[in-house]
């Protein structure tokens, strides 16, 4: 079997984000908070502690350790819920919590796709569906996972293990809108180096 | 720029901060200063007799904020950070960087590009503001005649192809400079031959050397904040002891204190009774006007100006900081060049 540095289920979705992003987390250590992020550990304070309860046929579970070896990643969910099944068993179903509303990319999608990936190896059962619940809404969203999910998050994770295995930090590319959200944007400098640093130097001599 | 703003540097004396909810709080003599919300926070830089409470300390570290201490004079004292840091990998590649001498020669062509650049600004930036005034017209022609030999000099740089030839080369743009930095001076108690460093032996040289001891001490900090080793240089050799790349990234900021050096004698913030020789012949600055110097150096820190490569205005002195960081994007190839802080 091949051992793999595991990958944090939560680094997935700041590669969908933004590829660079997930280098200079990962790769880097780099790490700054902004609204956003300080608004997401807020919501998370409540589900960050290790703790279960039962009530009727759902047992709940929160902050619980997951991991997929096979495909080398592991985290922590938020929530599990197990449904109890008429035949006796119990069948997880994952919840995320995310601040704001649901996106337009799928990046929350894969995250959670990932812990069911996870649960599916760990309980050597199929996990057909789950859910996202949003901070801003105060709704669940339901999740399926079908084959178009399944595939987008291994194909996340496989490049994700490139750029850990690479150690390179991809190229910065700047979108101003998107940009400005990150929180890591003063040690990316996007705006800084999209331009050939030899060139301006050269040019800046030349000039008088 | 943004990152700059998040980073809080402390340089009040006797400052006392701790935490109340998500804020931190600022106090100076029990009395409250300042209140910033932490998360808006990227570091903490804390100049001489700072003290933080361990609870604030442990929530920077949990949160990616870093705390930096120096000493007044900003020598990089000790650092708390968290558990992450991806620095290791950075540093190997500085490292092999440094091993390549094709790779060490075109960082530190880079840097001293910036340093013979801003040597011409500071003599440039002199006929402009004083050129009316000189009526000596032969000085008038030393100053224009050193110009053009620092320009020279300048697009010489990228022929060198090892560190020798660049340090030859930046050896003549020194005596070049040097030959006529006198003629910028304008308060004739102090007279100025040539640059002597070790001891200095008068109060111009004197000053010089003082204030490069700073400007290292910032570079060796803003390496250090970055994850640079400042031991591992690319243009000055490696000796045990040597901050090595310190002294690389504060070849470009060196005409800056020099000017910084000059405007404490022309605007006769320092005068030569402040200065006072001991019995081997250097020459140092007397305890009272050197608070004075450390309050002129620590003022100009906050005036800001243009970076020219990133087209945005900075404070001076987060410029070493800056710089640090475009060396470690160099390194980690996000460019194609490293580049020095150009000053126009």
């Amino acid at each position: 079997m091949q051992t793999f540095e595991p990958i944090f289920l939560s680094r997935l979705q700041h590669y969908l984000f933004c590829p660079r992003q997930f280098a200079l987390i990962e790769l880097e250590g780099v790490w700054a908070e902004n609204q956003w992020t300080a608004e997401g550990q807020v919501l998370h304070k409540k589900v960050n502690q290790p703790d279960q309860q039962k009530r009727g046929a759902i047992r709940t579970a929160w902050a619980l350790r997951l991991a997929n070896e096979e495909l080398g990643i592991e985290g922590i969910a938020d929530v599990v819920e197990y449904h109890k099944q008429e035949n006796g068993t119990e069948i997880p179903y994952p919840i995320e919590y995310k601040r704001g509303k649901p996106k337009t990319h799928r990046a929350d999608e894969v995250q959670l796709c990932a812990q069911a990936l996870c649960l599916e190896e760990m309980h050597g059962i199929t996990v057909p569906d789950g859910a996202l619940f949003y901070g801003e809404v105060r709704r669940r969203t339901a999740v399926v996972f079908d084959t178009e999910l399944r595939n987008l998050t291994q194909e996340t994770i496989a490049a994700c293990r490139m750029i850990v295995q690479t150690k390179l930090t991809p190229k910065a590319i700047y979108k101003s809108k998107k940009c400005s959200r990150c929180s890591l944007i003063d040690q990316c400098h996007p705006k800084g180096f999209h331009k050939s640093a030899a060139a301006w130097l050269a040019e800046q001599i030349k000039e008088d | 720029m943004r990152p700059l703003r998040n980073v809080i540097y402390i340089q009040t004396q006797n400052s006392w901060l701790h935490k109340d909810n998500d804020n931190l709080v600022l106090k100076v003599e029990k009395e409250t200063k300042a209140r910033v919300p932490i998360h808006k926070l990227q570091g903490l830089v804390c100049f001489g007799q700072v003290t933080i409470s361990p609870y604030l300390m442990a929530h920077c570290a949990e949160n990616g904020i870093t705390i930096t201490f120096l000493n007044m004079f900003g020598k990089y004292l000790a650092r708390v950070e968290g558990p992450v840091s991806g620095n290791v990998l950075l540093r190997r590649t500085q490292h092999l960087t440094g091993h390549s001498i094709e790779k060490s020669v075109a960082i530190a062509q880079t840097m001293l590009t910036g340093k013979l650049y801003n040597q011409r600004y500071v003599i440039r930036r002199y006929c402009r503001d004083y050129g009316e005034q000189i009526s000596d017209k032969n000085v008038l022609a030393q100053l224009q005649t050193a110009e053009k030999r620092l320009t020279r000099c300048l697009t010489q740089l990228s022929d060198c192809k090892g560190i020798d030839t660049l340090m030859g080369r930046e050896g003549e743009a020194a005596q070049v400079y040097f030959g006529v930095f006198k003629h910028l001076i304008r308060q004739p108690d102090f007279e100025f031959d040539t640059r002597r460093r070790r001891p200095p032996t008068d109060p111009v040289n004197a000053l010089l050397s003082f204030c490069y001891t700073l400007l290292t001490h910032d570079c060796r900090s803003a390496l250090e904040t970055t994850g640079l080793d400042p031991a591992s240089g690319f243009l000055h050799q490696l000796r045990s002891g040597r901050p090595s790349l310190a002294l690389d990234l504060a070849e470009e900021f060196r005409p800056m204190v020099d000017r910084f050096v000059l405007s404490l004698i022309n605007r006769k913030q320092l005068f030569i009774k402040d200065f006072e020789t001991l019995p081997n012949g250097s020459v140092t600055l007397k305890e009272e006007p050197r608070r004075t110097l450390l309050a002129a150096w620590q003022d100009r820190k906050q005036d800001t100006l243009l970076h020219p490569w990133f087209e945005e205005t900075v404070p001076i002195g987060l410029l070493p900081w800056l710089q640090a960081q475009v060396l470690a994007r160099f390194l980690r190839g996000d460019c194609d060049s490293y580049v020095p802080f150009l000053w126009k």
